[in-house]
Protein backbone atom coordinates (compact mmCIF):
# COMPACT_ATOMS: atom_id res chain seq x y z
CA UNK A 1 0.00 0.00 0.00
CA UNK A 2 1.35 3.18 -1.07
CA UNK A 3 0.97 6.33 1.51
CA UNK A 4 0.07 8.93 -1.03
CA UNK A 5 -3.92 8.37 -1.80
CA UNK A 6 -4.31 7.27 -5.62
CA UNK A 7 -6.62 8.99 -7.76
CA UNK A 8 -9.11 7.71 -10.48
CA UNK A 9 -10.74 10.53 -13.02
CA UNK A 10 -13.21 9.94 -15.25
CA UNK A 11 -15.45 11.19 -17.63
CA UNK A 12 -19.09 9.86 -17.71
CA UNK A 13 -20.02 11.01 -21.59
CA UNK A 14 -23.30 8.22 -21.85
CA UNK A 15 -26.18 8.35 -20.41
CA UNK A 16 -27.87 4.37 -21.52
CA UNK A 17 -28.26 2.06 -18.46
CA UNK A 18 -25.58 -0.55 -20.21
CA UNK A 19 -23.18 3.02 -20.36
CA UNK A 20 -23.89 4.10 -16.82
CA UNK A 21 -22.51 1.10 -14.96
CA UNK A 22 -19.00 1.55 -15.56
CA UNK A 23 -18.52 4.55 -14.06
CA UNK A 24 -20.21 4.04 -11.36
CA UNK A 25 -18.66 0.69 -10.31
CA UNK A 26 -15.19 2.07 -10.74
CA UNK A 27 -16.25 5.50 -8.92
CA UNK A 28 -17.41 2.79 -5.96
CA UNK A 29 -15.03 0.69 -5.93
CA UNK A 30 -11.56 2.56 -6.10
CA UNK A 31 -13.46 4.98 -3.09
CA UNK A 32 -14.15 1.52 -1.43
CA UNK A 33 -10.17 1.04 -1.42
CA UNK A 34 -9.89 4.60 -0.32
CA UNK A 35 -8.78 6.28 -3.51
CA UNK A 36 -9.29 10.10 -4.08
CA UNK A 37 -12.50 9.79 -7.14
CA UNK A 38 -14.01 12.26 -9.19
CA UNK A 39 -16.42 11.91 -11.91
CA UNK A 40 -17.17 14.26 -14.56
CA UNK A 41 -20.58 13.79 -15.87
CA UNK A 42 -21.13 15.17 -19.16
CA UNK A 43 -23.04 15.22 -22.33
CA UNK A 44 -25.70 12.66 -22.39
CA UNK A 45 -23.97 11.02 -18.81
CA UNK A 46 -24.87 14.35 -16.81
CA UNK A 47 -28.77 12.49 -16.76
CA UNK A 48 -27.01 10.22 -14.74
CA UNK A 49 -26.97 12.82 -11.78
CA UNK A 50 -30.59 13.23 -11.95
CA UNK A 51 -32.54 12.48 -8.97
CA UNK A 52 -34.72 9.90 -10.88
CA UNK A 53 -32.66 7.93 -13.35
CA UNK A 54 -34.16 7.06 -16.43
CA UNK A 55 -31.63 5.28 -18.34
CA UNK A 56 -32.58 2.76 -20.99
CA UNK A 57 -31.14 0.11 -22.96
CA UNK A 58 -30.99 -0.06 -27.09
CA UNK A 59 -30.72 -3.62 -28.36
CA UNK A 60 -30.87 -2.10 -31.56
CA UNK A 61 -27.91 0.03 -31.00
CA UNK A 62 -26.44 -3.02 -29.59
CA UNK A 63 -26.64 -5.60 -31.80
CA UNK A 64 -24.76 -8.15 -29.69
CA UNK A 65 -26.54 -8.16 -26.84
CA UNK A 66 -27.76 -11.44 -25.40
CA UNK A 67 -31.78 -11.27 -25.19
CA UNK A 68 -32.23 -13.23 -21.88
CA UNK A 69 -35.25 -13.90 -20.11
CA UNK A 70 -35.03 -13.50 -16.19
CA UNK A 71 -38.07 -15.96 -15.25
CA UNK A 72 -39.24 -19.64 -16.20
CA UNK A 73 -36.94 -22.48 -15.71
CA UNK A 74 -33.04 -22.67 -16.20
CA UNK A 75 -33.59 -23.83 -19.61
CA UNK A 76 -35.71 -21.29 -20.76
CA UNK A 77 -34.09 -18.22 -19.08
CA UNK A 78 -30.34 -19.89 -20.57
CA UNK A 79 -32.29 -19.02 -24.38
CA UNK A 80 -30.44 -16.64 -26.13
CA UNK A 81 -33.31 -14.49 -28.42
CA UNK A 82 -32.67 -13.93 -31.80
CA UNK A 83 -33.55 -10.50 -32.44
CA UNK A 84 -33.65 -9.24 -36.00
CA UNK A 85 -32.13 -5.80 -36.04
CA UNK A 86 -35.37 -4.89 -38.23
CA UNK A 87 -37.71 -5.92 -35.34
CA UNK A 88 -35.45 -4.50 -32.25
CA UNK A 89 -35.01 -0.63 -34.61
CA UNK A 90 -39.01 -0.83 -35.30
CA UNK A 91 -40.88 -2.58 -32.91
CA UNK A 92 -42.29 0.57 -30.69
CA UNK A 93 -41.42 0.11 -27.08
CA UNK A 94 -39.19 -2.55 -27.73
CA UNK A 95 -36.14 -0.81 -26.02
CA UNK A 96 -38.42 -0.26 -22.83
CA UNK A 97 -39.32 -3.70 -22.75
CA UNK A 98 -35.32 -4.44 -23.43
CA UNK A 99 -34.66 -1.69 -19.90
CA UNK A 100 -37.41 -3.39 -18.05
CA UNK A 101 -36.24 -7.35 -18.53
CA UNK A 102 -32.44 -6.12 -17.80
CA UNK A 103 -33.12 -4.30 -14.85
CA UNK A 104 -35.06 -7.39 -13.44
CA UNK A 105 -32.48 -9.57 -14.37
CA UNK A 106 -29.48 -7.52 -12.87
CA UNK A 107 -31.42 -7.15 -10.12
CA UNK A 108 -32.28 -11.45 -9.70
CA UNK A 109 -28.27 -11.72 -10.15
CA UNK A 110 -27.62 -9.45 -7.85
CA UNK A 111 -26.23 -6.59 -9.14
CA UNK A 112 -26.61 -3.18 -7.56
CA UNK A 113 -29.05 -0.56 -9.29
CA UNK A 114 -27.00 2.51 -10.56
CA UNK A 115 -28.84 4.26 -8.06
CA UNK A 116 -27.59 2.42 -5.34
CA UNK A 117 -23.79 2.32 -6.44
CA UNK A 118 -24.53 6.56 -6.89
CA UNK A 119 -25.20 6.35 -3.55
CA UNK A 120 -22.57 4.58 -1.77
CA UNK A 121 -20.22 6.81 -4.64
CA UNK A 122 -20.69 9.83 -2.80
CA UNK A 123 -21.25 8.08 0.61
CA UNK A 124 -17.25 6.78 0.21
CA UNK A 125 -16.02 10.23 -0.89
CA UNK A 126 -16.32 10.31 -4.31
CA UNK A 127 -16.84 13.35 -6.08
CA UNK A 128 -19.74 14.07 -8.88
CA UNK A 129 -19.07 17.03 -11.02
CA UNK A 130 -21.48 18.24 -13.44
CA UNK A 131 -20.20 19.55 -16.77
CA UNK A 132 -22.05 23.18 -16.67
CA UNK A 133 -21.69 23.83 -19.84
CA UNK A 134 -23.87 20.46 -20.86
CA UNK A 135 -26.47 21.25 -17.91
CA UNK A 136 -27.18 24.81 -19.61
CA UNK A 137 -27.47 23.44 -23.51
CA UNK A 138 -29.76 20.60 -22.09
CA UNK A 139 -31.39 23.23 -20.10
CA UNK A 140 -31.17 20.94 -16.99
CA UNK A 141 -31.02 23.28 -13.11
CA UNK A 142 -28.75 21.88 -10.69
CA UNK A 143 -31.79 21.72 -8.34
CA UNK A 144 -32.52 18.78 -11.07
CA UNK A 145 -29.68 17.00 -9.50
CA UNK A 146 -29.35 14.74 -6.39
CA UNK A 147 -27.30 16.64 -3.26
CA UNK A 148 -23.82 16.76 -2.95
CA UNK A 149 -23.17 17.13 -6.95
CA UNK A 150 -20.09 20.00 -7.85
CA UNK A 151 -20.78 22.12 -11.02
CA UNK A 152 -17.36 22.09 -13.07
CA UNK A 153 -16.14 22.79 -16.01
CA UNK A 154 -13.15 21.22 -18.51
CA UNK A 155 -10.20 23.11 -16.49
CA UNK A 156 -12.00 21.18 -13.00
CA UNK A 157 -11.28 18.24 -14.29
CA UNK A 158 -8.08 18.55 -15.61
CA UNK A 159 -6.57 19.78 -12.80
CA UNK A 160 -7.61 16.97 -11.15
CA UNK A 161 -7.00 14.48 -13.89
CA UNK A 162 -3.50 15.38 -14.17
CA UNK A 163 -2.63 14.08 -10.72
CA UNK A 164 -4.45 10.83 -11.61
CA UNK A 165 -3.03 7.48 -11.70
CA UNK A 166 -6.14 6.43 -13.78
CA UNK A 167 -7.79 8.21 -16.18
CA UNK A 168 -10.91 7.37 -18.17
CA UNK A 169 -13.33 8.40 -20.59
CA UNK A 170 -16.24 6.49 -20.89
CA UNK B 1 -9.16 -21.25 9.34
CA UNK B 2 -12.74 -22.20 9.97
CA UNK B 3 -12.26 -21.71 13.91
CA UNK B 4 -10.60 -18.51 13.45
CA UNK B 5 -12.38 -16.07 15.89
CA UNK B 6 -13.91 -12.89 14.52
CA UNK B 7 -16.02 -9.91 15.96
CA UNK B 8 -18.50 -9.47 12.98
CA UNK B 9 -19.48 -11.27 10.29
CA UNK B 10 -21.29 -9.95 6.77
CA UNK B 11 -23.28 -11.88 4.51
CA UNK B 12 -22.25 -10.83 0.59
CA UNK B 13 -23.83 -14.61 -0.72
CA UNK B 14 -25.73 -14.01 -4.06
CA UNK B 15 -24.41 -10.36 -4.65
CA UNK B 16 -22.39 -9.37 -7.51
CA UNK B 17 -19.17 -6.88 -8.43
CA UNK B 18 -18.64 -4.51 -6.76
CA UNK B 19 -21.12 -5.29 -3.80
CA UNK B 20 -19.13 -7.55 -1.85
CA UNK B 21 -16.54 -5.15 -1.96
CA UNK B 22 -18.74 -2.37 -0.84
CA UNK B 23 -20.37 -3.99 1.78
CA UNK B 24 -17.00 -5.00 3.17
CA UNK B 25 -15.63 -1.45 3.40
CA UNK B 26 -18.60 -0.39 4.51
CA UNK B 27 -18.52 -2.99 7.25
CA UNK B 28 -14.79 -2.52 8.13
CA UNK B 29 -15.71 1.27 8.60
CA UNK B 30 -17.48 0.69 11.57
CA UNK B 31 -15.61 -1.26 13.22
CA UNK B 32 -11.92 -1.16 15.12
CA UNK B 33 -8.77 -1.66 14.13
CA UNK B 34 -7.25 -4.69 14.58
CA UNK B 35 -10.66 -6.49 14.80
CA UNK B 36 -11.38 -9.33 12.46
CA UNK B 37 -14.56 -9.48 9.57
CA UNK B 38 -15.25 -12.71 8.70
CA UNK B 39 -17.34 -12.51 5.15
CA UNK B 40 -19.38 -14.64 2.98
CA UNK B 41 -19.83 -14.63 -0.79
CA UNK B 42 -20.28 -16.72 -3.36
CA UNK B 43 -19.03 -13.97 -6.57
CA UNK B 44 -16.32 -15.75 -8.05
CA UNK B 45 -14.70 -12.61 -8.73
CA UNK B 46 -14.59 -11.74 -4.97
CA UNK B 47 -11.59 -13.91 -4.53
CA UNK B 48 -9.00 -11.89 -6.62
CA UNK B 49 -10.87 -8.37 -5.91
CA UNK B 50 -10.75 -9.37 -1.72
CA UNK B 51 -7.22 -9.72 -2.55
CA UNK B 52 -6.54 -6.18 -4.60
CA UNK B 53 -8.97 -4.71 -2.09
CA UNK B 54 -7.23 -5.79 0.96
CA UNK B 55 -3.58 -4.88 -0.70
CA UNK B 56 -4.74 -1.51 -1.49
CA UNK B 57 -6.63 -0.72 1.97
CA UNK B 58 -3.90 -2.16 4.32
CA UNK B 59 -6.04 -4.52 5.89
CA UNK B 60 -4.95 -8.12 6.13
CA UNK B 61 -6.40 -10.61 4.41
CA UNK B 62 -5.88 -13.45 7.53
CA UNK B 63 -7.48 -16.17 5.15
CA UNK B 64 -9.62 -17.37 2.52
CA UNK B 65 -11.74 -20.78 2.44
CA UNK B 66 -13.97 -22.28 -0.15
CA UNK B 67 -16.79 -24.97 0.24
CA UNK B 68 -20.24 -26.08 -1.91
CA UNK B 69 -19.55 -21.99 -4.11
CA UNK B 70 -19.34 -19.87 -0.79
CA UNK B 71 -16.14 -18.05 -0.15
CA UNK B 72 -15.29 -17.01 3.52
CA UNK B 73 -12.86 -14.73 3.47
CA UNK B 74 -11.34 -13.33 7.17
CA UNK B 75 -10.17 -9.38 7.24
CA UNK B 76 -8.31 -7.83 9.88
CA UNK B 77 -8.97 -4.37 9.78
CA UNK B 78 -5.90 -2.33 9.76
Amino acid sequence: MRNEKRRLAIIASQGSLDWAYPPFILASTAAAMSWEVAVFFTFYGLTLLKKKITAKVSPSANPAMPMKMPFGPQGFQRIDWPMPNFLTANLPGFDHAATALMRQTFKKKGVATIEELRTLSLAAGARLISCQMTAEVFGFKHEDFIDGVEKGGAATFLEFAAEADVSLFI
Amino acid sequence: MSDTAFDQELDCRGLLCPLPILKAKQAVDGMAAGQVLRMLATDPGSVSDMQAWTRQTGHELLGHQEGDGVHTYYIRKS
